[in-house]
């Protein structure tokens, strides 16, 4: 009814330094508790924070990739306020002056066009430890391993303007900072996390209406079933009178609804203010230009270079440059078997291999089908040396004997070479016309579709080897004549 | 007893009953000629806290067995020729230094039960120079006040009349040089804090260059102004303390990258004909005319000496005082927020939910001043007051700041009074919290710029010390040093000793 | 502009102090003489001039991307008052 939903999105990615951003300590997952928390993540008296050259430079490559500008002075600010799992009291993260800001991402549209999403900053920060509510005789457990890992937020301009945009967007933006490799974008274990900020308002109204922040979202589907959910909520609240409130609200994923948040703290006055401990930190264009230089071709640049070298649709090419690992996997594959079609290639992947990952859980670096193995299949399927049916088998044998697997050798041990002798499949189907009379009578009164159930028949004969098209071809000019 | 303490090393007899009055410098050719050994002079001076210093509570913590095994360690060294000039040499640390395996409280019950794991930078370089710590020095709470009698452990008292103050926030280390009770002290200066118990207690009081110092393990109060320094007798003490101290600390992001000059050897480089500024600023209705009547005595010395004094006018000096009470309680607000009972310090008994546990643990743990401060921090950080006052109280720090760089275009060192008065009665402004504020008008100036000053004593109102104050531009400490070494060779208010503690 | 008892009040909930009913006029009392002091700062003239942050005109140094710690937690949690199975405790968080 005239509603227009408006949803900004701010993401904090975990960068994938080796130590945390003001110390020394390790930054691995999954650590016994407090084994990874030094004196300056505990908060002791007395400690200072050090600055991470490594969590500077990945921050100024998230900014060069994304057409940010980058400041040639940027400020730590103190964000003060008290809870447990903080344990100076106060967060270090950036207000003012932000590392990097004004930039924009292009992210692909449903309808296959493409809308520019402007991203206001980019900055530093620390991210604060865990509180674990397992019941201590009516306490919680801090674990302050998580204290102090850098975090990188993103702040999108509020130019989404749906559920399926705002997904879209996150998605974009965690393939882009696994490409760049500056964070592992894993959801589960918390290293790239979402909150969105909803906001409606009737169409050609350009006032922006009250937002709620949402929290608690750590997968892409939830961050689309929430702002939908939300984007209900606030419509038929508006409809019916009422005023949105702005507030935050969590998104409950069993329910499939948004409820408020009990407040923190009553009023938020982070009273920010920059970080006497640490110094302006000064960017040069030295390094700047240094730092460009290292950027990996980025996904848009190279989904639009697989499209027009390697002639592959919108489609294929985003599946394929989803991972920096699939697409040098891909790439791999092609200079192994630089004649055999792109689209060859692709199909294994996007099918055969990625099932088999799927299944087993694994990521494409663990493939156990290597990029020459994959190609050399591909090429005979092309050269017809098997059928596309049986190079499915062959996957699988190869996919089963790992390191050792090798196509030829499969081919040759299951007998799963392509029958292409035109001799023997005009055997075959000679004996499938006699043994199916009924069948080639209706092919010959016109009914076309009937050719599936006997281009089977010759298959079953031939146990799977003759080559498919052959056999259609031969079954069609026999039973013409 | 004359200035030989002045006069340099001549080798000299040490009288075994009376080491305390001899100088850091004269005891480390003392100990460098096994004349005494460490452990003589540190069951000395351990002997001298436990007799003298119930009347001053001037420590905290004595440290009695590990300075014994330090001392022993020391004597170890020196016998195989491996020392420095502080090795042996019994000193104290302020109680803001996190030593490790020993109890930093900052004079606060937040911390009465705290063990620090690890040691400051400047401790365990002194330590690493051989120096053999006595003790923990009381201090105002969290190094907030200027007598030394906020802290959870009592008031320190003068030596020179145990009814006044010592000063403050470094008051025990003050006490405790002044007494004799060690050689030399740390000490840290965020508004004055080192330079005005020595002016109170007759010591040569040195804050550095911000930075000169790492701050590595100095429980911070205001970051963008404290420095730790030292409490010596001579200026020639000082050099050798700040000697180990200084340097850059990769663990301290605003410690400077420059390097240390040699001090002592600065001290005998021949005198310079210095152009000494003199603010009127610093002549105000507030200085007590004989205080004044002694520093101008003291700057004619210097002329005398072959110096140009020169008129000068710092324009918003006025505004001093308030900059730094905006600013160094923001800090400081901050600071202490990490004080909430959860990994360390003080923790209130607490049924309630989380808010009530914070409130009851920091009411509990912070003493009348320091939650003054805090809230007053609160309040110039907070929404809708943070451009009023945080921001403009930079931005005069900036003026202030620009002041002192223009003066310094045309003189070498500016000079005046450190106190407008000299040490004050005990319980005289504890009420008044902005007539305790007013004491820092002078020593204030100098931190909001960075800049380094030391206080060497100048003279004697009542039978209680005046302190002459010096600033200097950034990293100038050795022309502070040597001008105040120079002073000292022409005058001996710095050989005084409190009464009561000649023995 | 003096401070009220309850400006006080949300002032000590922002900074988690608590003080009893008797300190709160004081506190008011001594807070609003404080912030009568450095009210003295809107009388200079700073247009143009740029907030001093640091005495120092210095850049942030930067430290190599390196693991240096390993793990302290016996010792560091000697200090914690309340800890268990490694995990400091704290009244329930409530979200």
């Amino acid at each position: 009814m005239g509603w227009e939903v408006v949803i900004g999105l701010e993401i904090h990615a975990q960068l994938a330094t080796a130590s945390k951003i003001f110390s020394g300590s390790s930054t691995r997952y999954g650590a016994s508790p407090n084994s990874q928390a030094s004196l300056v993540d505990l908060g002791y008296p007395g400690v200072l924070p050090v600055l991470n050259r490594e969590a500077v430079r990945m921050a100024i490559k998230f900014g060069l990739a994304t057409g940010c500008r980058i400041s040639p002075r940027s400020v730590f600010a103190r964000k003060n306020y008290f809870y447990p799992d903080l344990p100076k009291g106060y967060q270090i993260s950036q207000y003012e002056l932000p590392i990097v800001y004004g930039g924009r991402l292009d992210i692909l549209l449903e309808d296959g066009g493409t809308k520019t999403i402007g991203i206001t900053r980019a900055h530093l920060e620390e991210d604060a430890g865990k509180s674990l509510h397992e019941d201590f005789h009516g306490l919680s457990g801090i674990d302050l391993n998580r204290a102090g890992t850098p975090l990188l937020e993103i702040v999108s301009e509020p130019d989404l303007r749906s559920a399926a945009e705002a997904g879209t967007y996150m998605r974009t933006i965690h393939t882009l900072v696994r490409y760049l490799g500056i964070s592992d974008g894993n959801m589960q274990e918390g290293s790239f996390r979402c909150d969105a900020n909803v906001s409606v308002r009737r169409r050609g109204d350009h006032r922006l209406g009250t937002r709620t922040e949402l929290k608690n979202l750590n997968s892409f589907r939830f961050v689309e079933k929430a702002i939908e959910v939300e984007t209900e909520r606030q419509i038929h609240l508006l409809e019916d009178g009422g005023v949105v409130v702005q507030e935050t609200r969590l998104y409950d994923a069993d329910k499939n609804d948004t409820r408020t948040m009990r407040i923190k703290e009553e009023a938020n006055d982070y009273r920010y203010f920059p970080d006497p401990d640490l110094l302006p930190v000064v960017i040069d264009d030295a390094l700047i230009e240094a730092l460009r230089g290292e950027l990996p071709e980025l996904p848009a640049a190279k989904r639009n270079r697989f499209v027009r070298e390697h002639d592959l649709s919108e489609d294929v090419a985003s599946e394929l440059t989803a991972t920096l690992e699939m697409a040098n996997y891909f790439e791999e594959a092609l200079r192994a078997q630089p004649d055999v079609p792109a689209k060859r290639i692709a199909n294994l992947i996007q099918r055969e291999l990625t099932a088999a990952l799927n299944r087993e859980g694994l990521s494409i670096d663990q493939s156990k089908v290597p990029p020459e193995q994959l190609a050399l299949l591909a090429a005979r399927i092309e050269d017809k040396t098997v059928s596309s049916s049986a190079a499915n088998v062959v996957f699988e044998e190869l996919w089963q004997a790992g390191d050792s697997g090798e196509v030829d050798a499969v081919i040759e041990e299951r007998g799963l070479k392509q029958i292409t002798d035109t001799s023997e499949i005009e055997a075959w189907v000679d004996e499938v016309i006699a043994a199916n009379p009924e069948q080639s009578e209706q092919y010959r009164g016109g009914k076309d579709k009937v050719i599936g159930f006997l281009v089977g028949q010759v298959m079953k004969l031939s146990r799977g080897q003759a080559n498919p098209q052959q056999v259609n071809q031969i079954l069609q000019d026999k039973l013409r004549d | 007893m004359d200035n030989e303490s002045t006069r340099g090393h001549e080798a000299r007899v040490i009288d075994l009953a009376s080491m305390h009055e001899a100088t850091i410098a004269q005891l480390a050719q003392a100990l460098k000629q096994r004349k005494i050994s460490s452990k003589e002079l540190t069951e000395h001076f351990l002997e001298r806290i436990a007799r003298l210093d119930d009347d001053l509570n001037a420590f905290i913590t004595v440290t009695r067995d590990a300075a014994l095994a330090q001392a022993e360690a020391a004597d170890a060294r020196l016998a195989a020729g491996d020392g420095t000039a502080l090795t042996g040499i019994p000193i104290a640390h302020k109680d803001i230094f996190c030593t490790e395996g020993v109890k930093t409280s900052c004079g606060s019950r937040m911390l009465d039960n705290f063990i620090s794991p690890y040691d400051a930078t400047a401790v365990a370089r002194l330590k690493q120079a051989g120096a053999v710590m006595l003790g923990k020095t009381n201090m105002d709470e969290f190094a907030m006040g200027s007598s030394n009698e906020t802290s959870f452990y009592g008031p320190v008292h003068n030596p020179w009349d145990r009814e006044t103050v010592p000063g403050g926030s470094s008051g025990g280390s003050a006490a405790a040089v002044a007494a004799r009770l060690v050689c030399g002290a740390t000490g840290t200066d965020t508004g004055g804090s080192i330079r005005q118990p020595a002016a109170f207690t007759g010591l040569t009081g040195i804050k550095p260059t911000y930075g000169r110092v790492s701050r590595y393990g100095m429980v911070a109060f205001a970051s963008s102004l404290d420095q730790a320094g030292t409490l010596t007798r001579t200026a020639e003490d000082a050099a050798l303390m700040l000697q180990s101290m200084a340097g850059t600390d990769e663990r301290d992001s605003t410690s400077l990258p420059d390097p240390v000059p040699n001090f002592s050897k600065a001290l005998e480089e021949p005198w310079e004909n210095l152009t000494i500024g003199v603010p009127d600023n610093f002549f105000d209705d507030g200085l007590d005319p004989k205080n004044a009547q002694l520093v101008r005595e003291a700057l004619s010395v210097f002329e005398r000496l072959g110096a140009r004094l020169k008129d000068i006018h710092l324009e918003h000096l006025h505004l001093s005082v308030p900059v730094y009470y905006v600013v160094a309680p923001a800090e400081a607000s901050s600071n202490l927020s990490r004080f909430d009972g959860v990994r360390y310090g003080h923790r209130a008994e607490s049924s309630g939910g989380l808010t009530e546990f914070y409130m009851r643990t920091r009411g509990e743990g912070f003493g009348a001043e320091v939650k003054r401060r805090i809230l007053t921090g609160a309040y110039v950080l907070s929404a809708g007051y943070y451009d009023a006052y945080y921001l403009q109280a930079q931005k005069v720090r900036q003026l202030i700041s620009q002041d002192f760089a223009r003066a310094f275009e045309d003189v070498d060192l500016i000079a005046g009074p450190t106190t407008p008065t000299p040490a004050f009665g005990l319980g005289q402004k504890v009420g008044d919290p902005i007539q305790m504020y007013l004491n820092d008008i002078y020593t204030i100036g100098a931190p909001l710029a960075g800049l380094p000053a030391l206080s060497t004593p100048c003279g004697m109102v009542d039978d209680l010390p005046v302190g002459l104050q010096l600033v200097g531009p950034h990293l100038s400490e050795e022309r502070l040093l040597a001008a105040a070494h120079r002073f000292q060779r022409e005058t001996d208010w710095h050989t005084r000793v409190p009464p009561g503690y000649v023995d | 502009m003096p401070l009220s008892q309850e400006d006080v009040e949300k002032l000590c909930l922002l900074a988690r102090l608590e003080i009893t009913p008797e300190e709160l006029a004081d506190v008011a009392a001594k807070l609003s003489d404080i912030v009568a002091l450095v009210n003295q700062l809107q009388a200079a003239d700073t247009a143009g001039v740029v907030p001093m942050a640091h005495p120092l005109d210095r850049a942030q140094g930067l430290r190599a991307d390196r693991v240096t710690e390993s793990d302290q937690h016996e010792r560091y949690q000697r200090n914690a008052p309340m800890v268990e199975r490694d995990l400091y405790l704290v009244p329930k968080v409530i979200e």
